[in-house]
């Protein structure tokens, strides 16, 4: 059609008019307005509903902390989560992890329902069942074990081994008729045991760390979240204010390392010997507390080892650090009015070698500062559980008689209560019949956090029945065959000692619940009191309780109505703690594989960004993350860019690298570092995960599967803090 | 050889130019028409509050004015609009012979259900206001910015910006934004205007915090 000149005119000028008539209306400017305010509103945007504000108070359990929350709710949904005020713990403070927990009880990772694995196991298939299906089907189990005499082949991992619902399954396994309760050990467990030898305690450590005047950390991450994550950081931040100097010894510049007025590089391993050399110097000057030691039992032989196997000379060697640097550590130790040593590697989530937690207690003990302001503590147990002694049947007395299968208590590891590390050899190395018949998993995430994941999910898979008590779909939790979901941490009720929390004294805490269960979840304690009661006899009768609450509201008797109140209490409670010097040989722990072979040492290292433990990564947390440890799914290893030009591999920032180790090779991205020692390539912990859901898995690599676990000679915990490693070239 | 043509002649010679200045004329008309007054009645829905209430009527029979219902709760937090909770001591029962009584008492009171009221004022979730701040500290009155609401006897149609979702009175009754009074209008720059007249210098009562988090998120 052919527009006539005069049409074409008027169609323009029609136009024309009308965006004259529109600029003068108020149409464009409240349409620009308005479109605006309507890209904020997109329904995908997360807004906190309106309604009645409140504040629940709570304790945080996502480590063993053991802080102080106050959680802002508006109507039934927390939508804040803070420090609470005068918490003798965290007095209002809060790490990056409580912070975010709201995506632990919101996200999409959670377990909705009891579930029935339907695939293979590690698959992560699974069917919904019911409750009474599920409790129905592991009491039948565990029956008929029992009946068949094995009842001794179920084992049960706790998370821990302190506070009601760990003890009510360790109650559980005793009068079912089993020795083997584990729990996941952790720093605590070597202190312990060094408590044990050293002054015959059963004890925790704590630390006053408010009171001390020089910090002398074995590469402890001070503020990587070692002890309590938001005590250490105010203690930190306390100590740069007073001007009282940190002494970070560490292979890598961690921020702790950072900040520490100063930083001295040991070769990885070194520690102990290091301590023993510091040790060495105090006790040729006579710089030590001789009032306290000199009467100690072993201290004479003590002193003669040291003095004959850790001169100066053989630690500059072993350490790499000079005998004069050593010497001067030694007197300004010495020399302070509340020195304070602590070891326990990054987060303390592993524990150590025997030989280096023994050695930095030493220097605690010729200090001086045992159950001293400023000092070392012996925290005895709250001993608030005070339950009758249950009475066993034939069954469960024959059961408990026989042995551990990890060989805790056994000649061999007389002062491990627990080995979890042994657990996987013994299952893999078992002729015939899987010696672990039925595995209760609760709070822990074996699967992931114990070294040489790959030979752990192996022996994982030969339990022929394995019932989890997870909230969420963790790498153990797909291993189940039954999972029973506990109630997400803000939604239930349960005691929560501090134990890792590192006061001088004893503190219990109460976790309450902020919110309604929003799923079809049943308390482990609920849950292990209705299979009790489903197992019937004198199993039953060692469960008199109509529910758990019921039960820990017995079991804190006359402590129930000040904790319901407050949330923590501290127990005015301590313990004499004669000083001995340990006579038992220690060894230190060394790095599996030929040096020949893997030049390097790889070492894993905490960071406050990344959760390591049962919980894993909150989305936020990971937002955090740098891109010089993940960049998209990629993980960066660090290392010293003088170890970096060897002839092959001429290594550049982000260069791609297979990393091999003795268990094992990964594909890992480089990140050039002066801040870590030539030899050493350092891996993140935490990452790596393959279970839960799309914010944590698929990032990185997991360190645990490229190391194995490495057992200590004194306690028979794994104490691996690194491995041989090699670097070769990878096509991208 | 071709005659040259006579462009001038052409163009104005047969009357498009008129024809051109009409259309421009109908085409600004018709969007002046468009912008102001079609515009506004499409953006707008029209909703009615639940129930009608009568806000002179009430504030003769109470001692405290505005606060007596739109109270501040103890720790200094607003209450907003009412709920049943502080109506039920007189209306347990119907008062007086109103449609609007009736249906209050039938099927909110006895049913124990909140009466969904549409908030005039509702401000965006990105904001933080705090009454408190204002009334209290800052000694302002109610009229200020909601205008003489108290006074009114019944109340008026709610109006939702249908792109926004949020009520009329926020960006104010007139169209072009232009205000007589300062309850006309509810936006930021209503707000700072205040704010900077009096030369505001707190932070925010809810995070400390000040400049742009004096009032967002
Ligand atoms: S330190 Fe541990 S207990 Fe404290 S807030 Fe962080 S995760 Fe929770």
């Amino acid at each position: 059609m052919k527009v006539s000149r005069r049409t074409f005119l008027s169609i323009g000028s029609f136009i024309v008019g009308g965006a004259a008539g529109t600029a003068l209306s108020p149409l464009p400017w409240k349409l620009t307005d308005d479109l605006s305010i309507w890209t904020q509103n997109w329904p995908w945007t997360p807004m906190p509903e309106r309604g009645e504000v409140s504040y629940v108070n709570s304790v945080c359990t996502l480590c063993p902390g053991g802080c102080g929350i106050s959680v802002r709710k508006v109507n039934d949904r927390a939508v804040k989560i803070e420090g609470m005020k005068g918490h003798p713990v965290n007095d209002g403070g809060i790490c990056i992890l409580g912070l975010s927990g709201l995506q632990l009880l919101y996200g999409p990772t959670r377990i909705k329902t009891p579930l029935k694995r339907v695939g293979e196991k590690g698959q992560g298939k699974f069917k919904k069942i019911s409750w009474d299906e599920a409790l129905k089907e592991v009491a039948e189990k565990l029956g008929t074990l029992r009946s068949e005499g094995k009842s001794h082949t179920v084992a049960c991992v706790s998370g821990s081994a302190c506070g009601t619902v760990p003890q009510l399954l360790k109650r559980l396994l005793t009068v079912y008729g089993s020795p083997n309760f584990m729990s996941v050990p952790t720093m605590q467990d070597a202190y312990a045991v060094t408590l044990k030898l050293m002054h015959g305690v059963d004890a925790c450590p704590g630390f006053d760390v408010e009171n001390a005047d020089f910090i002398l950390s074995f590469g402890s991450g001070i503020i990587e979240g070692w002890g309590s994550t938001v005590r250490m950081f105010k203690a930190n931040s306390a100590w740069q204010d007073k001007k009282i100097k940190v002494v970070q010894i560490e292979s890598r510049m961690s921020n702790t390392a950072a900040k520490a007025a100063k930083w001295i590089p040991a070769r990885p391993g070194s520690e102990g010997v290091l301590a023993l050399g510091i040790a060495y110097m105090m006790l040729r000057d006579g710089l030590y507390k001789k009032e306290v030691c000199d009467s100690a039992a072993g201290f004479e032989d003590f002193r003669k080892t040291v003095s004959e196997n850790y001169a100066p000379e053989n630690i500059a060697a072993a350490t790499g650090i000079e005998k004069e640097t050593i010497e001067s550590l030694a007197k300004e130790f010495a020399g302070a009015a509340s020195p304070l040593a602590i070891c326990g590697r990054g987060q303390g989530h592993t524990p150590g070698s025997q030989y280096e937690f023994m050695a930095v207690h030493a220097l605690n003990a010729l200090a001086g500062n045992i159950n001293k302001a400023g000092g070392v503590f012996t925290v005895p147990d709250p001993k608030y559980i005070a339950w009758a002694e249950p009475e066993l049947d034939e069954t469960a007395q024959k059961g408990m008689s026989s042995p551990r299968i990890d060989g805790a208590g056994s000649e061999t590891y007389p002062h491990a209560k627990s080995l979890l590390n042994r657990l996987p050899p013994a299952i893999l190395s078992a002729q015939g019949e899987c010696p672990v018949q039925a595995l209760l998993i609760s709070e822990a995430n074996p699967c992931y956090t114990l070294s040489d994941t790959q030979t752990v999910k192996k022996a994982f898979a030969k339990i022929p029945f394995v019932v989890s008590f997870s909230s969420y779909m963790d790498e153990t939790a797909q291993y189940a065959d039954i999972i029973l979901p506990n109630h997400a941490y803000l939604e239930r009720l349960e005691d929560a000692p501090a134990y890792a929390a590192g006061l001088s004294k004893p503190v219990i805490g109460l976790s309450k619940p902020v919110v309604t269960p929003q799923f079809d979840t049943k308390h482990t304690g609920d849950a292990v009191i209705a299979l009790a009661k489903a197992l019937g006899d004198k199993v039953a009768a060692a469960f008199p309780w109509e529910s758990y609450a019921a039960c820990l509201e017995e079991t804190l008797g006359d402590k129930w109505k000040s904790l319901n109140e407050k949330c923590f209490a501290v127990v005015e409670e301590s313990i004499e703690a004669p000083l001995q010097f340990f006579k038992q040989e220690c060894k230190p722990v060394f790095a599996e594989g030929d040096e020949k072979q893997y030049p390097f040492v790889l070492m894993p290292y905490d960071s406050i960004r990344l959760a390591n433990g049962f919980i894993g990564n909150t989305p936020f947390l990971t937002k955090t993350v740098p891109d010089t440890v993940l960049r998209k799914n990629d993980i960066f290893v660090e290392i010293n860019p003088k170890s970096a030009g060897g002839d092959s591999l001429s290594l550049r920032e982000g260069s791609a690298v297979m990393l091999t180790t003795p268990k094992g090779s990964a594909k890992v991205r480089v990140h050039l570092s002066e801040e870590i020692m030539p030899g050493v390539i350092a891996i993140p912990r935490g990452l790596g995960h393959t279970a839960y859901d799309k914010y944590l898995a698929g990032k990185g690599i997991n360190c645990n599967e490229l190391i194995g676990p490495a057992e200590d000679s004194g306690s028979g915990f794994d104490a691996v803090w690194g491995i041989r490693a090699k670097l070769s070239s990878v096509s991208i | 050889m071709s005659k040259p043509v006579d462009h001038k002649k052409e163009v104005l010679g047969d009357g498009s130019g008129g024809f051109a200045i009409l259309f421009f004329l109908l085409g600004l008309v018709a969007s002046l028409i468009v912008g102001w007054v079609v515009y506004p009645k499409l953006l707008y829905s029209q909703k009615n509050q639940p129930v009608d209430f009568n806000h002179a009527l009430h504030i003769d029979l109470v001692d405290e004015g505005c606060e007596s219902c739109h109270f501040f709760r103890e720790d200094g937090t607003y209450s907003g609009v009412p709920k049943l909770a502080q109506c039920i001591g007189c209306h347990e029962e119907v008062q007086g012979e109103t449609k609007d009584e009736a249906i209050f008492v039938e099927q909110y009171v006895k049913q124990g259900r909140e009466v969904p009221w549409l908030i005039y004022a509702k401000q965006p979730d990105c904001v933080f206001f705090s009454h408190v701040a204002h009334v209290k500290a800052g000694g302002m009155d109610c009229v200020t910015c909601h205008g003489h609401i108290g006074e009114s006897a019944s109340l008026k149609v709610y109006e939702e910006n249908r792109i926004t979702g949020y009520s009329r009175d926020i960006w104010g009754k007139n169209i072009s934004g232009l205000k007589t009074n300062t309850w006309d209008r509810m936006k930021m720059d209503d707000c700072s205007e205040c704010h900077e007249e009096k030369g505001v210098n707190a932070t925010s009562v809810q995070t400390g915090k000040g400049a742009c988090f004096v009032c967002h998120k």
